[in-house]
């Protein structure tokens, strides 16, 4: 009986309404969490898998040896290499194509690279207007990877401990 | 009378429409904007803040680029009707602002009589303003027809249930208030309610009052009420089909329905233009009406960013055995305490010229 009474009061005096409009009330005056994006930045982990990148060894040289382990692994079929011989008898690629459109950004191709040569970096704002120049060439990679070369050893260094 | 006395005084009236019907288009504008920003305060975000200062031009670029835009008319629609439709739901919102007084002036002591602030001062404004708001259900239920989509179709359907449902309450609601001011001229309701805001009638009718302006909030289809456009389920109901221009005229409508209910309910529960205490009569008292109006349409806002919608029964069944009794009750519990002795002279406060 007194539970049907106290279930009465708390409908007509719309008690649970009431308490709705008091929480959303106390969120009105809460501090906003928004981060405005062109201004302020949200932290990047050391691990974030954004542009790709070919990097070079300190000497100068290429790292990959167009082992083709990405080509294969890559779950979207991004990856386009060819191979030839080169004069001094190492094996190099002479086509490394990554189709950016096509990649779903798993992170398997610098996982599967045994010489650390196919990295992702923390560039994320590679938007462009046509879709040919989301298809990254050999010297495109080559080039996004000397340019952030200090950035992704130091990422790869602070990944160092977890592997 | 002249031609020239003719000409002034619809010069006049002209000015009147413009001084009403411009600030309401530009109160449109604002409001959407508030709202946002108020939604996104309530969720923890900043709502829009780019353009302009604090983004205050961003109702301006809304309206610019829905102005700019192609209004789309579906081969199969009724083209009359379709496009008939959105100004159909307009017109009667702009048309009952004519009605509502705006608060008391002596023009600075110009008049010896202090005059309404009303495009009209109707004797009837309570039943114009109830005719003419139900005249909106047209605009909707031509609009959701029109479309011939059956998402715009069933939207009009549950519209024009849910409009007609909410109706009779607010009509038995404003009965209560009649009651007990004894007049239907919406400056008469307010006088009756002046000397603080113990003579405001939320206090004798305050369960009236709750049914009222939620039945307001059903009758200009917002949230949580707003079945209508019931995105999760008919994408956007009766509008579905309108882009551009049209589209806007929708949205102006709504707002346009949603100042009018917060000015009728202010008007009608919340004693107009009158200062909640006689000390506080400093303040110009068209200032009062529409800061009550304000925080009004906030909890329309409020609502919006706190309530999930109604399930469609569940909406008929507050509607008719909830609202509908509740406001019958009230009717019954004030007509017999005015003819009971001890009772009357309670009631006998609120009611002018009854002690």
């Amino acid at each position: 009986m007194m539970s049907i009474i106290k279930r009465a009061v708390k409908t007509w005096l719309l008690m649970e309404l009431f308490r709705g409009l008091m929480l959303t009330g106390k969120y009105l005056f809460k501090k906003k969490i928004t981060v405005e994006y062109p201004e302020e930045r949200t932290p990047l982990s050391p691990r974030f898998r954004g542009l790709h990148a070919l990097r070079r060894y300190a000497s100068g040289e290429e790292r990959c040896i167009a082992c083709k382990l990405c080509e294969v692994v890559c779950p979207a079929l991004a990856i386009t290499i060819e191979s030839e011989e080169r004069d001094d008898g190492t094996r190099r690629t002479t086509r490394y194509d990554i189709d950016m459109t096509k990649c779903i950004y798993c992170g398997f191709c610098q996982e599967a690279c045994p010489v650390d040569a196919i990295v992702e970096t923390q560039v994320f704002e590679f938007a462009s207007e046509t879709r040919a120049e989301l298809y990254y060439t050999k010297d495109m990679l080559l080039k996004v990877g000397e340019r952030y070369e200090s950035e992704i050893a130091a990422n790869i260094a602070a990944d160092e401990r977890y592997r | 009378m002249s031609w020239l006395d003719t000409a002034i005084t619809a010069g006049i009236w002209a000015l009147e429409v413009l001084a009403i019907a411009i600030p309401v288009a530009l109160s449109v504008a604002y409001i959407t904007y508030a709202e946002r920003r108020v939604i996104g305060w309530m969720q923890i975000r900043k709502g829009c803040n780019r353009v302009g200062w604090a983004g205050l031009l961003q109702p301006i670029a809304d309206g610019l680029k829905l102005f700019l835009k192609e209004t789309i008319i579906p081969t199969t629609a009724n083209k009359f009707l379709f496009v008939a439709a959105p100004v159909m739901s307009l017109l009667p919102v702009l048309v009952a602002f004519a009605v509502v007084p705006f608060g008391e002036t002596t023009l600075g002591g110009l008049w010896k009589v202090a005059h309404v602030m009303a495009i009209s001062n109707l004797n009837i404004g309570v039943l114009y303003v109830m005719a003419i708001s139900s005249l909106g259900i047209y605009g909707i239920l031509m609009a959701g027809w029109a479309s011939n989509s059956k998402y715009a179709f069933l939207g009009a359907i549950r519209a024009t249930c849910q409009m007609v449902s909410y109706e009779i309450a607010m009509g038995f609601a404003i009965v209560c208030v009649l009651m007990l001011a004894g007049s239907l001229n919406l400056a008469e309701i307010v006088r009756a309610q002046s000397g603080g805001f113990w003579h405001w009638y939320f206090i004798p009718l305050f369960p009236v009052f709750l049914v009222y302006f939620i039945s307001g909030v059903a009758e200009t289809n917002r949230s949580p009420f707003d079945l209508t456009e019931g995105e999760s389920e008919i994408v956007a109901g009766f509008f579905v089909e309108y882009s551009g221009m049209w589209f806007a005229t929708f949205s102006l409508a709504e707002y346009g329905a949603m100042i009018l209910i917060s000015l009728i309910t202010s008007i009608m529960f919340l004693g107009g233009w009158h200062a909640p205490f006689p000390f506080l009569d400093v303040i110009p008292g068209t200032v009062w009406l529409l800061g009550k109006t304000a925080f009004l349409i906030f909890m329309f806002i409020w609502f919006r960013a706190t309530f999930p919608r109604y399930r469609y029964d569940q909406l008929m069944r507050l509607g008719w055995k909830v609202f509908l009794p509740v406001t019958l009750a009230w009717i019954a519990v004030i007509g017999i305490s005015i003819y009971t002795p001890v009772l009357s002279d309670i009631i006998g406060f609120w009611r002018p010229g009854s002690t």
